[in-house]
């Protein structure tokens, strides 16, 4: 592959480059709140089925017996397009802390549904990650190509 | 047993993220999200040997984060396996030849910080 990839068109217009943006946030946000809800229902239906790891791939089959399994990887599956579309136009580095943000979601989670106890390191943990997610998300998606017309 | 799901994990995760990377990268953007567009997508990266591949190693690390959810806690499991974070940012420059620059290092290492923290 070249220096530039001709399948990037180039987006001339204002509006052209809002509408990039947009469609580039959407995506982030869309695998950022599909990832972390199907995480969550996921640990949710593993705890219910006291699942033991096993050598028989009947047994990991079983699982999507449960429905909190099933929307769990209806979920994940919607996150994992979200993060292929991402990848078809983003670099590798760019997209993996750029979705970190589901950290931060999952320990709301545990904060707002399950109760959980928010330390101050773990307040602090919060933070440094948002930090580092607003640190990677103003970069260009793509460095090879420096574009200009994505980046916040 | 935990620790090694955790390592099968994070392997795999790594080499999937790293094999469809590479694979959507020489898709090419998609423009196109309607049904049909997404259908035509799907076939044509069916038959690119990195997106297949990298989708079985997914495949892979998934059943394994599933095992690792019935014997480890999700506040274990979610930040540990956020450990991949930094190995996915050096594999990319190495293998992916990505354009790494001191942001997207200070993202990964703080993301990874961060996550460590709120694990504690």
């Amino acid at each position: 592959m070249g220096c530039i990839d001709t399948s990037v068109p180039v987006f001339s217009t204002k509006a052209a480059r809002e509408q990039r943006k947009w469609k580039h946030h959407t995506f982030v946000a869309l695998a950022v709140i599909a990832n972390t809800l199907g995480n969550f229902l996921l640990s949710l239906g593993m705890r219910g089925m006291n699942f033991r790891p096993s050598a028989s791939a009947l047994d990991y089959l079983r699982i999507f017996a449960n429905p909190w399994i099933d929307l769990g990887v209806a979920l994940l599956i919607i996150w994992f397009g979200s993060q292929l579309s991402l990848l078809s136009w983003s670099d590798l580095s760019y997209v993996v802390p750029a979705t970190a943000a589901s950290y931060v979601l999952t320990a709301m989670l545990g904060i707002l549904f399950l109760h959980e106890f928010v330390s101050a390191l773990r307040w602090a943990g919060i933070f440094v990650i948002s930090v580092g997610v607003m640190v990677v998300i103003g970069t260009s998606p793509r460095a090879r190509l420096r574009a200009p017309e994505i980046s916040s | 047993m935990i620790w090694l799901l955790l390592l099968l994990s994070v392997f795999s995760g790594t080499a999937g993220d790293l094999l469809t990377a590479k694979g959507m990268s020489d898709h090419g953007e998609i423009h196109d999200f309607r049904p049909a567009a997404v259908l035509r997508v799907a076939a044509v990266l069916s038959r690119n040997f990195y997106m297949v591949s990298g989708i079985l190693t997914q495949a892979v690390s998934f059943f394994s984060f599933v095992a690792l959810l019935g014997v480890a806690e999700l506040s274990f499991a979610v930040p540990a396996t956020a450990l991949g974070n930094v190995a996915k940012t050096l594999f990319a420059k190495l293998f992916l030849r990505e354009e790494v620059g001191w942001r997207r290092w200070a993202g990964a290492l703080l993301v990874t910080c961060g996550v460590c923290l709120v694990s504690l």
